[in-house]
């Protein structure tokens, strides 16, 4: 079952066309994930699925069969519950990780849900519950990866959107916050994932995407794309 | 020594009215990353605006459709003004700035001139260019303490100007919508990402310091009751200073900002002649900045501007 199908996306910066027509869908309770180099527009991708960048005409992006097109950034959020954990966490530094957290929960009606998400997020990262009263600038880089997909659990977890969740993480800790993301995973979310990190990205994930210069290039299981000879030379060291 | 508490205590109410148009100005700096130049002339409307509704509610009580105690009126006339004052603020964030989000700042920044300019004009065509002359609200008592002369609407004006700051303050520190805007503050572009409708914090945060500079323009009105529609730009331009030595987004910076202006202001004037006034008294805050380039609250934020 599709639950998030996207249709010749294309978007630009100024004349500097950045994804020149992407086609890809994620059932419902998958985990996909997109490859591709630096500047290929993986990010680029996920803002245009978050609407925090304006799409060109002909592009279509359905959520359970709703036009995300309709929807403004933080409705995408708050009625749809797609979350986007952007890159480089972007955290609000001068406030606690408590309210970091809480923030995220603005605009959603299920009040009575709240404390048991807020008991789950505390489960899956047990520092952020130790850490609740401190600013989350003050936090260590993987702490602070952890508060931003706890944030993201509390805004809406439909789809999660993950930019680079592994970036500036020593390997352990990225283990575990990949450990971490498949829990999630199991409980309902749809993850849609963009890595530089290839290898680690394609184990993680049941399908992939190959995204070279704003085209999607390559499509498979995982597993093929493991596998793939051209795969392996370009993305995965030889 | 009673000359000293004398300027003490004008100082503290010509610091009111510089703290309260500073909070706006820093507040709508703060979460949008942007000068609202036209903030002074808010001041000066919401001053008007108090001028109108009390008259009206004096007039109507008088002809006895409406029977008000005075005090009562003057609470209305606070209330009513810093209402409407706030729809204004909120017009001017949905027509100036809000179509500007994403122009260069120079853009935004000429939006404020150029609505300033707006509500300057505007209210001589309205009004003409007589000056109108604020209602008393406030049976004035004198309080002697020794030689030094308190009267009770000074009291009340600095009484109510502290309130409203500090209420915004801990409005900030503990509801949701404070959190929002403390975030926006940080890192605004992320914040929709929390499912935050900017717009709306954009709007209440434009609100809340209209609201406040309404206050402002009625307690002036009070204490010096000739208004006149560029009232607001020297005094805005001040409580800009005021704004950005208090460090930005910090409500209780902008206050404390305020009142170090109305001391530095009151008391250069108390030593030399009021001609020097200003010149001493701003040569003396730009030393300041000097030393404190960031103001004296100024909290961190995040210089990244897009996602």
């Amino acid at each position: 079952m599709t639950l998030l199908s996207v249709e010749n996306l294309k978007v630009s910066y100024g004349n500097i066309k950045a994804l020149h027509g992407l086609t890809f869908d994620i059932a419902e309770g998958e985990i996909v994930c997109i490859i591709g180099a630096n500047g290929a527009g993986k990010s680029t991708t996920l803002k245009a699925v978050s609407r925090m960048v304006p799409v060109e005409a002909g592009s279509r992006m359905t959520l359970d069969g709703k036009d995300l097109l309709r929807y403004p950034a933080d409705r995408v959020v708050s009625e749809l519950g797609v979350s986007h954990v952007p890159e480089g966490r972007r955290l609000f530094e001068n406030l606690t990780v408590m309210e970091n957290l809480k923030l995220a929960t603005f605009a959603r009606r299920d009040a009575e849900r709240i404390r048991p998400d807020l008991q789950r997020v505390f489960a899956i990262f047990p520092r952020l519950e130790e850490r609740q009263n401190q600013k989350a600038g003050t936090m260590s880089g993987g702490e602070q990866q952890m508060l931003a997909v706890g944030r993201a659990y509390m805004s809406g977890r439909r789809v999660m959107l993950l930019d680079e969740p592994s970036m500036g993480l020593a390997p352990l800790l990225m283990l575990s916050m990949f450990e971490a993301l498949r829990e999630i995973n199991a409980e309902g979310t749809t993850i849609l994932l963009v890595e530089q990190n290839a290898r680690l990205a394609l184990k993680f994930s049941q399908r992939g995407y190959v995204l070279e210069n704003g085209r999607l290039v390559m499509a498979g299981p995982s597993q093929d794309l493991l596998k793939d000879p051209e795969v392996k030379k370009a993305y995965l060291g030889g | 020594m009673s000359v000293f508490l004398q300027n003490l205590i004008n100082a503290l109410q010509w610091g009111s009215f510089y703290a309260l148009i500073a909070i706006g100005y820093s507040m709508v700096y703060s979460i949008l990353m942007l000068f609202n130049f036209a903030h002074g002339d808010v001041f000066m409307t919401g001053a008007y605006i108090g001028f109108g509704v009390a008259t009206a509610l004096i007039a109507l009580s008088a002809a006895g459709i409406i029977a008000l105690p005075s005090w009562l009126i003057l609470v209305l006339t606070i209330l009513f003004s810093m209402v409407l004052t706030a729809c204004l603020g909120m017009f001017i964030e949905r027509v100036g700035y809000r179509p500007l989000r994403d122009a260069p700042r120079a853009s935004a920044a000429i939006t404020g001139l150029m609505i300033g300019i707006i509500l300057e004009t505007g209210n001589l065509i309205l009004l003409g260019a007589q000056r109108v002359k604020f209602p008393a609200l406030i049976q004035p008592v004198t309080y002697d303490l020794g030689g030094v002369f308190v009267t009770n609407q000074k009291i009340m004006i600095v009484v109510v100007s502290l309130s409203l700051a500090l209420g915004l303050h801990q409005f900030i520190r503990h509801t949701k919508w404070g959190m929002a805007m403390r975030a926006m503050a940080f890192d605004y572009v992320v914040v929709p990402l929390m499912g935050v409708p900017i717009n709306k914090i954009a709007a209440m945060t434009f609100a809340l310091g209209s609201g406040l500079a309404a206050a402002a323009g009625i307690l002036f009105g009070m204490a010096y009751p000739v208004l006149d529609p560029y009232m607001g730009i020297m005094f805005g331009w001040k409580a800009f200073v005021a704004a950005i030595l208090g460090g930005r987004g910090s409500i209780l910076g902008a206050t404390l900002a305020g009142f170090i202006l109305g001391f530095i202001e009151i008391f250069v004037a108390m030593v030399f002649p009021s001609t020097l006034r200003d010149f001493i008294a701003y040569s003396i805050i730009l030393l300041i900045l000097v030393f404190r380039p960031y103001g004296l609250f100024g909290e961190p934020y995040s210089v990244r501007l897009r996602l």
